[in-house]
């Protein structure tokens, strides 16, 4: 499966990345080769196989729905390595224009 | 005697409850020996010397004639693994700036066990790599011979470890990050059974297939880290509340008559260095003087490991990775809109490899292929899980196998390749998919001096019977 420059450009908008034409250009081949290996897969007969999400064979894992504060120290360094703030306040750009 | 930043765990915490000497001169040790060689090595980006010194003091102390295994010794922590006030880049300039609020529950367990971090150590960022080449940090080298990568995504706990500049390390291992940087520098590293510990705290790549372990100079000192990391924490909902075994009580007890599984599948492919197949089976063949029966086995689905890790592990890093946009912690581009924020912050706070796998997930998962993909490798998932199953249930005990098919390649030797360096995890991957447990151990050097490890898998939770078998083999000839 050969990947297009429009479908390069495609991926890389959903996946918010910004990239160099010759990016565009390296990762359209680069791509296509390794979807091509993994096209291997479908020499694999998985009808009826059953999907593996996890392995712990742990299910419904719950816990008191109980809120747990954290200390006042914590809370100001989670405050300290926001790249902008207003105040205590997270700055970020609009978000509807 | 060695010199203090030589000892094991084992020895130097005897020296230290012994009071031969203290760990401020331990750790100082460490400290000197990264000084030193750093700069050729490049394991560690952030040395943090005030607060291993201040711990070391701590630890004196503290100390008696009780013991406490890990109390005042040294260990460096990868990148991508938070530790409380201490920058954690993880290996990529997105966090270049980024100092976590906690510890992961692993760190803390060591730090409360008296342990003394020097640091925090080089990887490819985020975990993506086999050879530590994608660190925004710069690559680094390995101890026995320079001019070759250390392995990777742990490749500096890995040098760090053999080079003497730690005495353990804590790395993460999605697909072979742990054991396969362990094999070319020729220590010890286990990955553990995917919910044996914590991964609170981590940076997380795939969370489907990540796991946190110990890495070591001895089998020995994995079994009595794992003692103090491994078990269930609320923060955690993936770990298991099964007990935690001793796991350095029964490590002398026999192995004889236990049966050992040869896949053949990780012998028949072609690739393998003749140094290593050669030096592996001479090690296979101990396990006869041990009184191990050796079983041919057959892991039928082995050679759909990789292209089922490099659809399940870009899929979940893509997802994953989101969380690093420059908004609320990191290094945040300049940008005219919000849009341009997250995509211009991304693009230059992650290297290409993290792109790239960011690229393929993205498009796994995208609308009308994620039946084709994700969905598919799930499946085949499943199918490689059962051999693993079948085979511990009906034949074996645990299965050796080499843990890469060649030592340690030359730095830029496969960096142009990205699908020559996914295929560096042949023989880790597989395990990781299963979710079962896997040790890897020196098994010898090839006559141009680079190590060769040996794996040893086990069924879930059967880290035990891994590490039992690896320190027999590990000291059979002392």
């Amino acid at each position: 499966m050969k990947l297009s420059i429009d479908e390069i450009e495609h991926i890389a908008t959903l996946a918010r990345l910004s990239l160099s034409e010759a990016e565009k250009k390296q990762y359209a081949e680069q791509l296509s080769v390794i979807l091509e290996y993994i096209d291997m897969l479908n020499e694999v007969d998985t009808d009826g196989v059953e999907e593996t999400c996890q392995v712990t064979g742990l299910e419904d894992v719950f816990r008191e729905d109980v809120v747990a504060s954290s200390s006042d120290e914590e809370r100001k360094k989670m405050i300290d390595s926001f790249p902008e703030t207003v105040g205590n306040l997270l700055k970020v750009k609009a978000v509807f224009e | 005697m060695a010199a203090l930043n030589e000892l094991t765990i084992k020895q130097a915490s005897q020296g230290l409850i012994k009071k031969d000497f203290s760990s401020v001169e331990l750790t100082q040790a460490c400290l000197d020996r990264i000084s030193e060689r750093n700069k050729a090595i490049n394991a560690f980006i952030t040395v943090s010397d005030d607060v291993a010194l201040k711990a070391a003091k701590t630890a004196d102390d503290k100390m008696s004639k009780k013991a406490y295994p890990l109390l005042g010794i040294p260990f460096g922590v990868k990148d991508a693994i938070c530790v409380q006030d201490v920058r954690s880049t993880g290996g990529g300039k997105i966090l270049d700036n980024y100092v976590p609020p906690s510890d992961a529950t692993v760190i803390k367990k060591l730090r409360d066990a008296g342990a003394v971090l020097v640091g925090k150590q080089n990887c490819d960022a985020f975990g993506h790599g086999a050879s530590n080449e994608n660190s925004m940090y710069g690559p680094v080298q390995n101890p026995h011979d320079e001019s070759k990568v250390a392995g990777g995504s742990s490749g500096g706990s890995a040098a760090a470890v053999a080079d003497n500049q730690c005495l353990f390390s804590i790395a993460e291992d999605t697909g072979g990050s742990i054991r396969q940087p362990a094999a070319f520098c020729g220590i010890a590293g286990l990955r553990p059974s995917y919910g044996r510990n914590s991964r609170y705290g981590i940076m997380p790549m795939a969370s489907s297939l990540d796991t946190v372990g110990p890495m070591a100079k001895t089998v020995e000192d994995i079994a009595l880290l794992m003692e103090v990391m491994a078990g269930q924490d609320a923060q955690d909902a993936t770990t298991v509340a099964n007990p935690v075994p001793a796991y350095t009580k029964d490590l002398e007890k026999s192995i004889q008559g236990m049966k050992i599984g040869i896949p053949k599948e990780y012998f028949d492919i072609e690739g393998m260095e003749d140094d290593v197949r050669k030096i592996v089976e001479k090690k296979i063949e101990q396990l006869k003087d041990l009184g191990c029966d050796l079983v041919d086995i057959s892991l039928p689905h082995t050679k759909y490991a990789i292209p089922t890790y490099y659809i399940i592990v870009p899929s979940e890093d893509s997802s994953n990775l989101g969380r690093l946009d420059g908004i609320r912690y990191g290094v945040r581009a300049e940008g005219s809109s919000l849009y341009d924020v997250y995509a211009d912050s991304r693009a230059q706070g992650f290297p290409e490899e993290v792109k790239r796998r960011i690229m393929i997930g993205t498009y796994a998962l995208s609308a009308g292929y994620y039946d084709a993909y994700y969905r598919k490798a799930q499946r085949v998932r499943t199918l490689i899980k059962q051999d693993f199953e079948n085979a511990f249930k009906n034949e074996v005990d645990v299965i050796v196998t080499p843990t890469s098919p060649f030592p340690a390649f030359g730095v830029g030797e496969k960096a142009n390749d990205p699908l020559a360096m996914y295929l560096a995890d042949i023989f880790v991957s597989p395990g990781a998919v299963a979710g079962i447990p896997g040790l890897s151990l020196n098994a010898g050097n090839t006559n141009a001096g680079l190590p060769v490890g040996l794996q040893i898998m086990g069924p879930r939770l059967g880290e035990e019977t891994i590490l039992r078998v690896g320190h027999q083999l590990e000291t059979i000839n002392n």
